[in-house]
């Protein structure tokens, strides 16, 4: 069995984790590559948030009531958290229909006949998607400057709290792409990942505090949108934004939207992280 | 000492088929066998058990010496699989395909870089090496994917239908990396549909139809047991069929066979191309004229429809220029 000594790879990085973080970079490399010679999707992926961003502001922002106040500038500061999140969420589409496109050329077979870290292919790609948000996030926050948006119109402005908010928003699309990588393993085709990856994310987000004052809602649906994962973080990043129309409800994730929208976030990592991983090894194309 | 493919036993259910229905295979160090069958015998799901893709229900599989169902990680390290379809991420150029899976193998950067330069010379694609792998055409992507599956020089390789679709050019070139990659001393399993295929690279061939191995053997072995050659005559005018198969049966050695539609006539024989000019001589005595006469040998069609009772592929095939069209056709339904 000379043969086989002779051809042993170099040894493994010494501990799992170390193998587990090094693949899952391997991969994200390599997504993001593919990302950089496909800029159309990048560009497609900030065209809709933009145009909600001028639709909302300039058809909704006179007649939305937020609060006491019915003001346009008022509504757009409001609105700004809610398109921002998102935005982020929408990113779970991508991911799954990337996934779903590796089965479908075979590439995840290979994967998985290498000798990689178990979870580093779905890793990989939601770090990848997780760069590519956070630069879509970032042109879409130079556009809502340039249309008015402010924060600190509730108070003081603190770029820490600023940044935090950003971070949480982040941390909210990275645990959405999860969601994406579980859909991406399931469905036949990038097609369906596509549309199964999209369709689901418009009652949640709508059923949120994201584009209305959940206040105005009747009361079986304002639980819903309170106890919303997602308005969580809507709430906790308006809160840090310090911009205008924070809910005033009970509910304790709108009491506590920072610690809220961190518990939700990590809890939807961790358990479709699982799931995602235990299909992936059976996956079968 | 079983051999670097071993396996006993296999079975696989998805629902209600039965793919794999105890699958035995043993493949003795630095040997190539060929795994033929139709579309859905079981040899995709074969080569997924072996590969650490699918879990058996039940059965043995050892691969490089090692357990694939205990230690699947370790066996990683010892396989290269090249699939049906080229699996290589089209948007990355080939020199980055490579370094990937090199890297993913465990390979540290540098070296898998060096080696990815070394695989692009040796499979022609240096020159279209930083080029996006979606600009390559059919036969180029199956080099490279045939590459990545070399990266670490596994002992044990494995290759699911590797020349499906391809043209016969491209074909012939896969063929002789294959070759060369198996006078290296690599231990290989190749599944294929194309009768010819198997002829040409593997030392064994095992049969598989409706998930279970049904014979197995050297191409030679396997001929033996369909019996000998053939002349196969086609006769010019239909009315002269009958006074043909007269003189065929004093020269066969058996029944003689007639397609009254193609006009076509064979007969087992003994005595090659000696009898076969005795043949022609004596339809030429009796003024029976011929459009084509010819010997044939049993190829592993044939084979193929003496072990299953049906071909290989549909069976509405000209049998005299089948290996051709057919190939051309299940390489169209297999890209679908």
């Amino acid at each position: 069995m000379s043969a086989v000594t002779e051809a042993a790879p170099a040894a493994a990085p010494g501990n799992a984790v170390g193998r587990s973080v090094r693949d899952s970079l391997i991969v994200a490399q390599r997504n993001l590559i593919r990302m950089s010679r496909i800029p159309e999707m990048l560009i497609f992926g900030l065209i809709q948030p933009i145009m909600f961003v001028v639709l909302f502001t300039y058809v909704f922002g006179g007649s939305m009531k937020i609060g006491a106040s019915t003001s346009a500038l008022d509504y757009k500061n409001f609105l700004m958290a809610g398109i921002f999140a998102q935005t982020v969420t929408f990113a779970t589409a991508g991911a799954g229909a990337g996934i779903a496109d590796d089965m479908h050329k075979g590439l995840i077979d290979r994967f998985r006949s290498l000798p990689m870290a178990r979870g580093a292919v779905l890793t990989g790609r939601t770090l990848a998607d997780l760069v590519q948000t956070a630069l879509t996030v970032l042109v879409l926050a130079i556009v809502a400057l340039l249309v008015g948006w402010r924060t600190g119109s509730d108070g003081d402005t603190n770029p820490a709290r600023v940044l935090a908010a950003f971070g949480l928003l982040l941390l909210l699309g990275y645990a959405f792409t999860w969601i994406g990588a579980l859909i991406g393993l399931s469905v036949r085709t990038p097609e369906a990942a596509t549309s199964g990856g999209l369709v689901w994310l418009f009652p949640v987000t709508f059923l949120s505090n994201a584009f209305v004052d959940t206040a105005n809602m009747t009361p079986w649906l304002r639980h819903i949108a309170e106890w919303n994962p997602f308005s969580a973080t809507v709430q906790a990043a308006r809160v840090l934004f310090a911009n205008p129309g924070q809910s005033t409800s009970g509910a304790w994730p709108m009491q506590h939207p920072v610690w809220a929208s961190l518990i939700y976030s990590v809890l939807i990592v961790v358990v479709f992280r699982t799931l995602a991983v235990r299909k992936y090894r059976s996956a079968t194309a | 000492m079983p051999g670097a493919i071993y396996a006993e036993g296999l079975v696989k259910t998805f629902g209600d088929v039965r793919a794999l229905d105890g699958v035995d295979l043993d493949v003795p160090e630095g040997t190539v066998l060929g795994l033929l069958g139709p579309n859905g015998a079981g040899k995709t799901t074969t080569v997924r058990c072996l590969t650490t893709l699918l879990r058996p229900d039940s059965g043995k599989a050892v691969v490089a010496g090692v357990d694939v169902l205990r230690h699947p990680d370790a066996v990683r390290r010892s396989i290269g699989l090249s699939g049906q379809f080229a699996a290589v991420d089209e948007y990355l150029t080939g020199r980055e395909n490579l370094q990937m899976v090199g890297r993913l193998y465990q390979m540290r950067a540098k070296a898998a870089k060096a080696r990815a330069a070394e695989l692009l010379e040796q499979f022609h694609l240096t020159d279209a090496a930083d080029r996006p792998a979606k600009t390559y055409s059919g036969g180029m992507r199956r080099r490279l994917d045939l590459a990545a599956a070399l990266v670490v020089s596994p002992p044990v390789m494995f290759m699911d239908e590797p020349t499906t679709g391809l043209d016969p050019r491209n074909r012939q070139q896969l063929w002789e990396v294959i070759k060369q990659l198996v006078s290296g001393g690599t231990t290989l399993l190749l599944t294929t549909q194309y009768l010819e295929e198997a002829d040409h690279l593997a030392h064994d061939i095992a049969v598989v139809d409706h998930g279970r191995v049904i014979a197995q053997g050297t191409s030679d072995q396997l001929k033996a047991r369909t019996g000998g050659e053939r002349v196969e005559v086609v006769v010019q005018d239909r009315q002269r069929m009958a006074a043909a198969v007269e003189v065929l049966r004093g020269f066969g050695k058996g029944e003689t066979t007639v397609e009254e539609h193609t006009r076509r006539l064979t007969v087992p024989v003994t005595g090659g191309a000696k009898l076969l000019a005795e043949i022609i001589r004596e339809l030429d005595t009796r003024g029976i004229g011929i459009d084509d006469i010819g010997l044939r040998r049993p190829t592993l069609d044939d084979v193929f429809l003496s072990l299953t009772g049906h071909a290989a592929e549909s069976t509405d095939q000209d049998q005299s220029d089948a290996p051709h069209q057919q190939k051309e056709r299940n390489g169209k339904e297999a890209v679908k």
